[in-house]
């Protein structure tokens, strides 16, 4: 029996060993190298070590600071905006008769299979100063004067923020709703005969029993919105004046938009595998304290 | 009273509807006005569709441009298929404890940002002299954690008596993969595939460090660099959106199950 086992679980070495090894040189090993080339500094390929000389030039970078703000800020005021407005909207599609609840889930789930580049663009075109969306405003006399929004540092924000929760809240919405689904009905029966208002059912039963889904939510939404790229080079181009720049985005520059120093873009790098290291370590404080 | 909370619902879930589908209206009214039209935000069908085609055919690589997005995107999921499911097979169905350890070592890689590895895989691939090709885009995004661990997950539910029954007759353990395994799992294989050629067909900031030529380049490289023009011409971009957009829409509308399935995959 023993000596069958180990055969079997050398065979079973097979059928992982070339993909971990793969994953072991394009994410592992990148991951050593780039903290080796956090203590270099240079032009391109040429560098020399500098020790902690880039931590300390990290630690009074306005560019960094500005960066880091900028990403935090996403953080915090996008991701519960769109968490928030998936529960609702799953919670509606999940009560029982609804009519054109299809219709509904399909439209809102639409944007999800629009590629980050492409809506990224739609969305420049729409916010232009002259453009559809202005025009709008305007007509239901919101606003008198068109808002230049890709020009104002503020307004240029809640342009990304609106965009990428344009984009990923149908996506959240499918994971609670299929959470939903799995909550027994005659729960809300009995909460209803016993004079629970919709409002009160959904706080007190929905959002609790949804509660491991929403943790998984918050920790894909909070990962993707500290590496976000695509939509602030589409949209904004970091501008005006670096004001809606991501860290991403900045490491993305130092290294192949300013005269290439892979060393210190190392080092901004590690800032945010510290972040996420931080706020996963966070999280799973929160999610493990259920259990 | 409960006849208005009823509007009220429909009223929001028509709003969000309205807000959700709105761009795509803007997109496909977009591909037939003129640029000054599109800035203007001219909101009607114009006449200025086949002078659109024509410019951003004549204009940019982008025949080019989607001949190389479906050429990574179709090999970067055979290979992350077949990659991903042996080892999600071979983790489940040949469990030990150094195997356990070593997936769970693997996932610390799905939280690495891309971003803290990209400059070292840059300098590898520019090394391998290999910067500049499919291969570059394709593998190291072939193999993923997160894929692998898709494959484990629903490995969970696969009838373990079929290898059993395999083997009585006479397949070795590469035969029960391919022959017993993979014909059984082709609905885990086909959510997979829906999501990995998804991300595979929309990725943008790893082609855009490794591909440099202009007839190398994917759509979304095409795209963004169209946009970022000194003088963008937003009728041909509307086209372009339209051309890299229609694929992916496609798949959702003909395959709505497996893609919902495929994202949801991951969570049960």
């Amino acid at each position: 029996m023993g000596g069958k086992l180990n055969k079997s679980s050398l065979i079973g070495w097979q059928f992982v060993l070339l993909p971990s090894a793969l994953i072991l040189l394009f994410s592992f090993y990148p991951m050593i190298q780039s903290f080796i080339l956090s203590f270099e500094s240079g032009k391109g390929n040429v560098s020399e070590f500098v020790g902690l000389g880039n931590y300390s030039r990290l630690l009074s970078d306005p560019m960094f600071r500005q960066a880091l703000y900028n990403t935090i800020l996403y953080l915090i005021v996008q991701v519960p905006i769109m968490l928030f407005l998936g529960l609702i909207i799953a919670h509606l599609l999940n009560q029982p008769n609804l009519k054109f609840k299809g219709f509904y889930r399909t439209a809102i789930f639409l944007p999800c299979v629009t590629s980050l580049v492409s809506y990224s663009i739609l969305f420049k075109s729409m916010f232009a100063v002259d453009g559809i969306f202005n025009k709008l405003l305007m007509n239901m006399h919101i606003i008198n004067e068109p808002i230049a929004w890709l020009m104002d540092p503020v307004w240029a924000r809640v342009v990304i923020i609106a965009a990428i929760t344009w984009r990923w809240t149908g996506y959240n919405m499918i994971f609670y709703l299929s959470a939903m689904q799995n909550i027994d009905p005659s729960v809300y029966e009995a909460a209803s005969i016993d004079g629970a208002s919709k409002f009160r059912q959904f706080f007190s039963i929905t959002i609790p029993m949804v509660k491991p889904i929403i943790l998984f939510t918050a920790i894909i939404s909070t990962n993707g919105t500290l590496q976000l790229f695509d939509e602030v080079v589409n949209i904004t181009n970091g501008g005006p004046g670096n004001s809606t720049m991501t860290i991403s985005q900045y490491i993305y520059n130092l290294s192949f938009m300013y005269t290439p120093n892979f060393g210190y873009a190392a080092t901004v790098s590690y800032a945010i595998v510290i972040i996420v290291a931080v706020l996963a370590f966070i999280q799973m404080k929160i999610g493990g304290e259920k259990k | 009273m409960r006849h208005i909370a009823s509007i009220g619902k429909h009223l929001f879930l028509i709003i969000a509807s309205i807000v959700s589908l709105f761009p795509f209206l803007w997109m496909i009214m977009g591909m037939t006005n003129t640029s000054s039209d599109i800035v203007k935000g001219r909101f009607s069908f114009g006449s200025n569709f086949g002078a659109n085609i024509s410019n951003l055919f004549e204009g940019s690589p982008i025949g080019d441009a989607f001949v190389n997005s479906l050429i990574i995107a179709v090999i970067g999921t055979v290979l992350t298929l077949l990659l991903c499911s042996a080892a999600g097979y071979g983790f489940e169905v040949y469990r030990s404890k150094n195997k356990d350890r070593l997936f769970g070592f693997l996932l610390l890689s799905m939280m690495m940002p891309f971003a803290a590895i990209m400059i070292p895989l840059f300098k590898m691939f520019s090394q391998w002299g290999l910067l500049n090709s499919a291969a570059a885009v394709i593998l190291p995004t072939a193999t993923t954690a997160f894929m692998i661990f898709f494959f484990l997950q629903n490995t969970k539910s696969f009838p373990r008596e079929l290898l059993q029954a395999g083997r009585v007759d006479g397949l070795n353990e590469w035969k029960l993969f391919t022959h017993i395994y993979m014909p059984t799992m082709k609905p885990t294989y086909a959510a997979a595939a829906i999501i990995t050629f998804m991300a595979n067909w929309n990725n943008f900031l790893w082609p855009l460090i490794a591909l440099q030529t202009p007839e190398k380049k994917t759509l979304p490289l095409i795209v963004s660099s169209l946009a970022s023009s000194y003088n963008p011409d937003y009728g041909i971009i509307m086209v372009a959106i339209v051309i890299s957009t229609l694929p992916t829409v496609l798949i959702f509308f003909l395959l709505q199950k497996q893609f919902v399935q495929g994202m949801l995959g991951s969570v049960k």
